[in-house]
Parts: C-alpha cells; sequence; structure tokens
C-alpha cells in the first residue's frame, strides 16, 4: 500500500491539483466570508466581535490537526523508514504553523474586546503558545540538519513532545479555571451553538483545511523537485 | 448598511483587523512557497539544460522528471 504513496507515483497528481485546489479555496472562502460577515448573527452577550471566532476557531483547530498528523506520520516514519511520510510531514509544518500564529494572534484581538486584555496566561493560550513553539522547533530542526537520520530523529523527538501538549490545549478549559469558555462543538454530546453560528464556522473551517491542502501540495512539490536536482547533479 | 458593516457596534476595527491579519498570512505564506516552487523549478529546469544528451535521456526515463519538465504552467 506504502507503494501507492511513492513520490514517482503521486507527483503527476500533486504538480496538477493546486490550480483546482486554489480554485475551489476561493468559492468556499467567498461563501464562507459572506456567511461569516454579513450573513450570520451577531451574539446577544459579544455583539459583533463574536465574527472573529470564524477565522479564530477553525484556525486553532487546523493547526491541531495538522501537528497531530505530522507527530503520527514522523513515528510511522520512522519505524517504518519511509522516507516520503517525513516528507509529507515537513510539508504540513508551514501551514501549521502559520494557522497557530494566526490562532494566538485573532485571539489576542478578540480578548481585548471580550476580557478587555490582550494577552493573559491562560491556560489555553499558554498551551498554543507552546504549541507554536514546538513548530518553530521542527521547521528549525529540518532547516539546519543535513543528515537524514538525524533529522528524522530529531524531528520525531519534537512531534512526540509537542504532542503531550496537543489534548492539555483541548481539555485545558475543562481542567483550570480559564477565561475561555468551554467547548461549544461536540462529536458525541449536542452541540451548544446555533445552527446560524455553527454553518459559516464549518465552511470557514472548509475553506481554511482547502488552503492548507493547498500550501501543502506546492510545499510537497517542492521537496520533491529538490531532491530530483540532488540526483541531476550526481549524475 | 455600508457602514453598519464596517462599524459593526463599535468592533469593526476588532473585526475586520482579525480578518485582514488572517489572510495577509495566507497571502505571504502562499508566495513563500510559491517563490521556493518556482526557485527549485527553475534550478530543475536549468541542471536539465547543462547535461549532455546521453544524461539527458537517461535522466528523461524517470517519470517524475518528465513530469517536472512538462507541467510548466504553474499554480
Amino acid at each position: 500500500m506504502f507503494q501507492l504513496l511513492e513520490p514517482n507515483r503521486i507527483f503527476s497528481i500533486t504538480s496538477k491539483a493546486p490550480k483546482y485546489v486554489l480554485l475551489l479555496f476561493i468559492l468556499v472562502v467567498s461563501i464562507g466570508l459572506t456567511e461569516a460577515l454579513i450573513l450570520s448573527p451577531e451574539d446577544y452577550k459579544q455583539s459583533h466581535s463574536v465574527r472573529i471566532m470564524y477565522v479564530h476557531v477553525p484556525a486553532a483547530w487546523i493547526s491541531l490537526g495538522i501537528f497531530s498528523t505530522m507527530t503520527i506520520l514522523s513515528i510511522v516514519s520512522y519505524i517504518f523508514k519511509i522516507k516520503n511520510f517525513f516528507l509529507i510531514s515537513k510539508s504540513l509544518a508551514p501551514s501549521g504553523f502559520v494557522f497557530n500564529v494566526i490562532a494566538l494572534v485573532t485571539g489576542s484581538i478578540w480578548g481585548k474586546p471580550t476580557w478587555g486584555t490582550w494577552w493573559a496566561w491562560d491556560a489555553r493560550i499558554t498551551s498554543m503558545l507552546i504549541l507554536a513553539l514546538f513548530y518553530l522547533m521542527y521547521l528549525i530542526a529540518c532547516r539546519i540538519y543535513e543528515n537524514k537520520e538525524q533529522v528524522l530523529k530529531i524531528t520525531l523527538i519534537i512531534t512526540i513532545l509537542g504532542i503531550i501538549n496537543v489534548p492539555i490545549i483541548k481539555y485545558s478549559v475543562d481542567w483550570w479555571n480559564t477565561l475561555h469558555q468551554p467547548a461549544s462543538i461536540n462529536i458525541l454530546s449536542k452541540s451548544t451553538i446555533h445552527s446560524s453560528m455553527l454553518l459559516p464556522l464549518l465552511i470557514m473551517t472548509a475553506a481554511f483545511a482547502l488552503f492548507s491542502l493547498l500550501i501543502f501540495l506546492m510545499k510537497y512539490n517542492t521537496e520533491l523537485i529538490k531532491i530530483k536536482n540532488k540526483g541531476l547533479d550526481r549524475l | 448598511m455600508m457602514t453598519e458593516l464596517f462599524y459593526m457596534n463599535g468592533y469593526g476595527i476588532y473585526v475586520w483587523s482579525s480578518f485582514a491579519f488572517t489572510f495577509l498570512s495566507f497571502i505571504s505564506l502562499y508566495l513563500v512557497i510559491k517563490n521556493q516552487y518556482m526557485k527549485e523549478k527553475n534550478k530543475f529546469i536549468a541542471k536539465f539544460g547543462n547535461l549532455n544528451s546521453e544524461r539527458a535521456a537517461s535522466a528523461r526515463l524517470q517519470r517524475i522528471n518528465k513530469e517536472i519538465l512538462s507541467n510548466t504552467s504553474t499554480i
């Protein structure tokens, strides 16, 4: 099965896919922005500031999802020595990091009208900041280590240590008294968010997921061409 | 209607700056990654052009090399 994921086999798909993903992203994000900024209602308590949720929450969800995926890929890549999985993980990291920064910055902007402060050392904000540092360490490690074995080991350690933080981010609002409210969207139980707000939130999440797919494809293609460039040097 | 959309009961500055930061980050990331992609691709094309005919023929046998060379239309 892993052979199906060989770079030589999938490059023909990954090299053509970005333009279609970009078109789809523009379409979905246009619908999402219309819903988020115009059609969705204001909150009875937070008024229009609630609209920040439509960029803040999807960014946080996707950065957490990407880091979890990177950890799984790093472990599989290290155990089964599948270099392509490391390449996929490495290509996911830039968008994951940017989404993490977006979640932190938009959260900070949202905090000012809601809590009266730009920053608080609240459990969730602090754990998100720690996740950004793990992303940063991962990106730096990929840049500074030339040796393949070394980079596989270092990035594996970073992702394993970083993944410990992911459940802390998720459950921090239940474990500690934080400024953040408990989760409004639950998969197993009934969500407490109204459908008029849930719909734009889901559309914006889909748009952000498409954007991360676009960046992943472009970065993955770049990494493959980089390898081919090294191959041409050896010819 | 337009004033309300921009002003948002006084929250406009927070809402619009959040959305602006998000989309500026998107555009910056897209441009950085696209730039890296173009740089590597141009390097590949230049290196391929410098190969002698025998080596170019052997390199061209690899499907992925053909794909890189043929797929000149970029994102």
